[in-house]
């Protein structure tokens, strides 16, 4: 038998056949395929995450000579009313940035669950803001959100509602920012609840159905409880990617007006490439990834103990 | 089953609403980049003007030494792509074989990591090493963008794919390398597919490395759009035409390999929260 075929035929086997006596493959041989990949980690990852390590231990600018200060760089962000401001910003964007696209998401993975003409299509169209270039996409909407020209405002006064700064007024800026943010990503979140909702059983509906179960009801009682886990990944890459965002923020306000947009990862930019100060702006950078991974493991504990009492109710 | 009337058409006028911001944005987009200046500044708006001004796509090409910062994008991009399945297929197919799940957890930290904070050190390390004004260091970063996605993509592949051939392979006489090269390798490839497309519009979309690491003569596309803002370009009509170049690469990859981009994000992303 040629290659090929063999290939095609294994490839079509479903993907949950799982691989059989897998196990008495742990062996040592396989570390040539892994070494180049570990030598570019540890080069490009690991290297930087020491090295920030080390250089937020000293005040050190750019150009100038380095020298060791312990954690002389941590005391100072507690009375840096710019950096404990920025933590708030953070969490403010970060908080609206997970809710909305999570909401949102869910209403369209059960819209795109449905079968209909052009679903593959449609689809395509909706998932593409997730894709495009993002500073081009902070281009267009920055022009979009312009207090005169721009079609923002245009569209509110087709519905009767006054005319925003969005994104040029202190107040607004932040749930502007956000809005482009859910827009964006809202895809990617209903792309992980559709794969959920594909892998519920028809079975509960079934008996809900004999049982005599509202839609509602088996929405509320099968289909949500049901989703959990999938939600759950779902917030913890939403809150990632929200705290780490650059890019929208960067090209649309650059922290502005005044510092009103200015978040964690803007500061750290400011501070690192504007200023120059690598020792400080290394210890941002670490207390800022302290606070990514903490967030993480957070809703990762909350998916562990849902599940544990899934279990625990099941039995 | 079976719906109702009612029923279809609520459902139509959901996915309306839903599908409505995305296609009104793109068009939005296209409208605004083939604008003259004096339709780009009237209001109310006009969606369709009555001349179309393709002299805003002449313009980006001609200024700005677009072509070379296209050139650029596609060397940085192209290579860290190259680089990110080179290394990273083999890897991902020795710790599905390890069973080495717990190494991919460096692998998600990688992922939590804000993109700046690799920008710090690097930097650092690249102007040490005399290498700022040419495009390696931007190359070098992208990897950390290619090769993480390429690596945890080909796990999940190379997971489901089953042992008993590479077992009579083995029998049969062929190393490691062999089994590798002829049996695990030909039955992944989709991944390798998904791993290529996912990489290269992230790298191609990457913004924040370039601002910091380019200079004059090595700015990528998006890095040089940004500029434009700033420096050269006040008018609304060049500058979404640029915008609309720059990301028209990677809408049509979208729109030509959903299926693929739908089966990595959501292997990749379940597996990566």
């Amino acid at each position: 038998m040629s290659q090929a075929a063999l290939g095609a035929t294994v490839g079509a086997s479903s993907p949950a056949a799982s691989p059989v006596g897998a196990r008495k493959w742990r062996a040592p041989t396989y570390w040539p395929f892994v070494l180049p990949a570990v030598i570019v980690v540890v080069g490009v990852i690991v290297f930087p995450w020491a090295f920030t390590l080390w250089m937020s231990a000293n005040e050190w600018k750019i150009g100038g000579a380095s020298n060791f200060v312990g954690f002389a760089n941590y005391a100072r962000l507690w009375t840096d009313p710019r950096f404990i401001e920025a933590v708030w910003h953070t969490l403010y964007y970060t908080a609206l940035s997970v809710f909305a696209p999570l909401l949102l998401g869910l209403l369209a993975a059960l819209i795109f669950h449905a079968r209909f003409p052009l679903r593959g299509i449609l689809r395509g169209l909706f998932v593409m803001p997730m894709m495009a270039t993002p500073v081009a996409i902070a281009l267009i909407w920055t022009m979009m959100f312009h207090p005169q020209l721009g079609v923002m405002n245009y569209l509110l006064s087709l519905v009767g509602l006054p005319a925003q700064l969005w994104i040029f007024h202190p107040n607004t800026v932040i749930p502007s920012l956000v809005m482009v943010e859910t827009w964006q990503w809202t895809p990617l979140v209903m792309l992980i609840l559709l794969g959920g909702l594909a892998a519920i059983p028809t079975e509960p509906y079934e008996s809900a159905e004999l049982d005599g179960a509202s839609r509602w009801q088996q929405f509320r009682f099968i289909t949500l409880p049901m989703l959990a886990p999938f939600m759950l990944v779902a917030a913890i890459i939403r809150s990632i990617d929200a705290l780490k965002s650059f890019d929208i923020i960067f090209a649309m306000t650059q922290g502005g007006p005044g510092t009103a947009s200015e978040t964690l990862n803007l500061y750290l930019y400011s501070v690192a490439f504007a200023y120059y100060d690598v020792g400080y702006g290394s210890a941002i950078a670490v207390v800022f990834f302290i606070l990514v991974v903490a967030m993480s493991v957070l809703l990762l504990y909350l998916q562990r103990r849902a599940q544990w009492n899934e279990i625990r109710t099941d039995a | 089953m079976k719906r109702g009337l009612l029923a279809n058409l609520g459902i139509a006028f959901a996915v309306l609403v839903l599908v409505s911001p995305a296609v009104f944005f793109f068009l939005w987009m296209l409208s605004l980049s083939l604008k003259f200046e004096i339709d780009n500044s009237s209001y109310p708006p006009v969606f369709i003007p009555q001349q179309f001004a393709w002299s805003n796509y002449q313009e980006v090409f001609n200024s700005n030494r677009f072509l070379l910062y296209f050139w650029n994008s596609l060397v940085v991009t192209g290579s860290a792509t190259l680089l990110g399945l080179l290394v990273g297929v083999p890897a991902g197919y020795g710790i599905a074989r390890m069973k080495a799940m717990r190494s991919a957890f460096v692998i998600l930290i990688a992922r939590m990591t804000p993109g700046l904070s690799y920008l710090i050190p690097l930097f650092l390390l690249f102007q040490w090493l005399g290498l700022m004004g040419t495009l390696v260091p931007q190359i070098l970063i992208h990897l950390v963008i290619t090769v993480p996605i390429v690596i945890y993509i080909m796990i999940s592949y190379f997971e489901t794919t089953p042992m008993e051939l590479e077992e009579a392979a083995i029998i049969d006489g062929a190393d490691r390398w062999q089994v590798f090269r002829h049996v695990a390798y030909p039955i992944a490839k989709p991944g390798v597919a998904v791993s290529f497309i996912l990489a290269v519009i992230f790298s191609w979309n990457n913004f924040a490395f370039g601002v910091v690491l380019a200079s004059r003569e090595t700015r990528t596309l998006p890095v040089a759009v940004y500029n434009m803002i700033s420096f050269d370009q006040l008018s609304w009509g060049p500058l979404a035409a640029a915008a609309l170049i720059v990301t028209a690469p990677v809408l049509l990859l979208t729109m030509f390999a959903q299926r693929q981009i739908v089966a990595g994000l959501t292997a990749g992303a379940v597996k990566g929260g």
